[in-house]
């Protein structure tokens, strides 16, 4: 993988994909090597996401490299009209490896075929998230011990939420993944995701209801819904406590089950459920850090 | 028959003869083919019977060969269009249009959040489904359907 840019979950394969995760799980052990040292990372976020970039940069810099970069467009030379073309041309020139973060769909992709170095895609407008996809995986492989055999429950906005689409691309090359679809009807994983799990020989069922499936999933991966994503707002008003989760809902569900979040969450999760041994969301973002360590040490080619 | 009433349009001694255009595609194929700058002579027809298709167009290029990754553009709006080369007034090559199984530079992605939609930039797909014509978009990974099909 070195030198190869990350822009989409399917530029790997599944077994480049476990080398991630077993390598994060050895950066987990060891968070606080200099092996980055010599390393100047660009870290160019066109938009704001504080999460992401503060996550990347508690990589680098744990790892001992230095970050150069901007926080969002508006500190940068685009605010003046330059190109992303010409942008990524002159950071190239500054760095070894740059992170990005873009609103424009496709906007990384074009960046790894622009730059002499390699690109990490801290997110495409509504497209890929790759490295929030490997951390989602490394989070399920940590708490399960494995990544086969598993019942996972999606649930939210499974139309739009471009976190759950990677993540069901990539849990459909694991054996016997079972899915449970919890969404509103509006807002039902698109066809075009669900046709790689049937592709895979795997099995999809949908419910409008979270009560129907907390009980036996091992994976409940929790999304926002957003008013601005229906097209009625009666609509949203009638639908949007349905997908909320609660402590009490959490009685009879299974002893390994483990709640996931992208994060942020608005109220999606209550915080009572915070205190639950089941809520693993916090835990999932801080996995950010190892996962992006293993990533950013194997592209530059330093372990 | 069929030969008479291309005759109607002028027959020309060396060029390419591209027939059984869809009704109304004919401007669009001379755009995807850039005739609109070729200087030689042009001759198109359209509105014109056909026996198998009810109304077609046509169009004869004078002194022009096509090859056939550029002829083969035009299948995305002519996907029933013949070919004919001709060199001295014979026929020396007549093949139908193939779908290509990619589309670079022509067709824009109707996604208006693509980056090929903002920047200086060539767009790229693959054909996904060359029955139902799905273009998909190697930047944005969108699928552009036949009817939000747009030339650049
Ligand atoms: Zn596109």
């Amino acid at each position: 993988m070195k030198n190869r840019s990350l822009v989409s979950i399917n530029d790997y394969s599944k077994e480049e994909m476990l080398h991630i995760l077993e390598l994060a799980k050895a950066f987990e052990a060891n968070p606080r090597q200099k092996i980055l040292k010599d390393f100047v990372i660009a870290s160019l976020f066109f938009e704001p996401s504080t999460r992401t970039r503060l996550s990347f940069e508690s990589a680098i810099n744990q790892l001992g490299g230095r970050v150069i970069g901007f926080s969002d467009s508006s500190s940068s030379s685009t605010s003046k009209g330059e190109s992303l073309r010409d942008t990524i041309q002159t950071v190239s020139l500054y760095s070894d490896l740059i992170v990005m973060r873009h609103p424009l769909e496709g906007s990384a992709r074009f960046a790894s075929e622009i730059a002499p170095v390699p690109i990490i895609n801290a997110g495409d407008g509504a497209n890929q998230h790759p490295t929030q996809c490997l951390l989602d995986m490394y989070s399920i492989m940590k708490t399960q011990g494995t990544l086969d055999n598993l019942d996972i429950a999606f649930v939210g906005d499974l139309k739009f939420g471009r976190t759950v689409h990677s993540l069901v691309i990539a849990l459909s090359l694991f054996k016997n993944t079972n899915f449970h679809l919890v969404s509103p009807v509006e807002l039902k994983l698109p066809s075009s995701i669900k046709k790689f799990i049937v592709d895979a020989g795997l099995k999809y069922h949908q419910y409008t209801d979270i009560q129907e499936v907390i009980n036996k999933v091992d994976i409940l991966y929790m999304t926002r819904i957003q008013r601005e994503r229906f097209s009625d707002a009666m609509e949203y008003e009638r639908v949007k406590n349905s997908y909320v989760l609660k402590a009490d809902m959490l009685s009879n569900t299974k002893e390994k089950l483990k709640i996931l979040h992208p994060l942020p969450r608005v109220n999606e999760i209550t915080e009572d459920v915070d205190s639950n041994k089941k809520a693993y969301y916090f835990q999932q973002a801080k996995n950010g850090v190892f996962v992006r360590e293993a990533l950013l040490a194997s592209i530059l080619g330093v372990i | 028959m069929e030969n008479k009433r291309e005759l109607k349009v002028s027959a020309i001694d060396n060029g390419t003869v591209i027939d059984h255009i869809p009704q109304g595609a004919v401007l669009r194929v001379m755009k995807i083919l850039n005739l609109e700058d070729f200087t030689d002579q042009i001759y198109f027809g359209a509105n014109l019977e056909s026996k198998k298709y009810g109304k077609k167009g046509i169009i004869k290029v004078s002194g022009r060969f096509f090859k056939p990754e550029e002829i083969n553009k035009i299948s995305l709006v002519a996907p029933t269009a013949t070919v004919i080369e001709i060199r001295n007034y014979e026929v020396v090559n007549k093949l139908q249009v193939d779908i290509p199984d990619e589309v670079v530079g022509f067709v824009k992605c109707f996604n208006p959040k693509c980056i090929t939609n903002h920047e200086k930039m060539t767009t790229y797909f693959s054909v996904i489904d060359k029955e139902d014509l799905k273009l998909h978009c190697h930047y944005c990974e969108k699928n552009t359907k036949k009817e939000n099909i747009i030339f650049i």
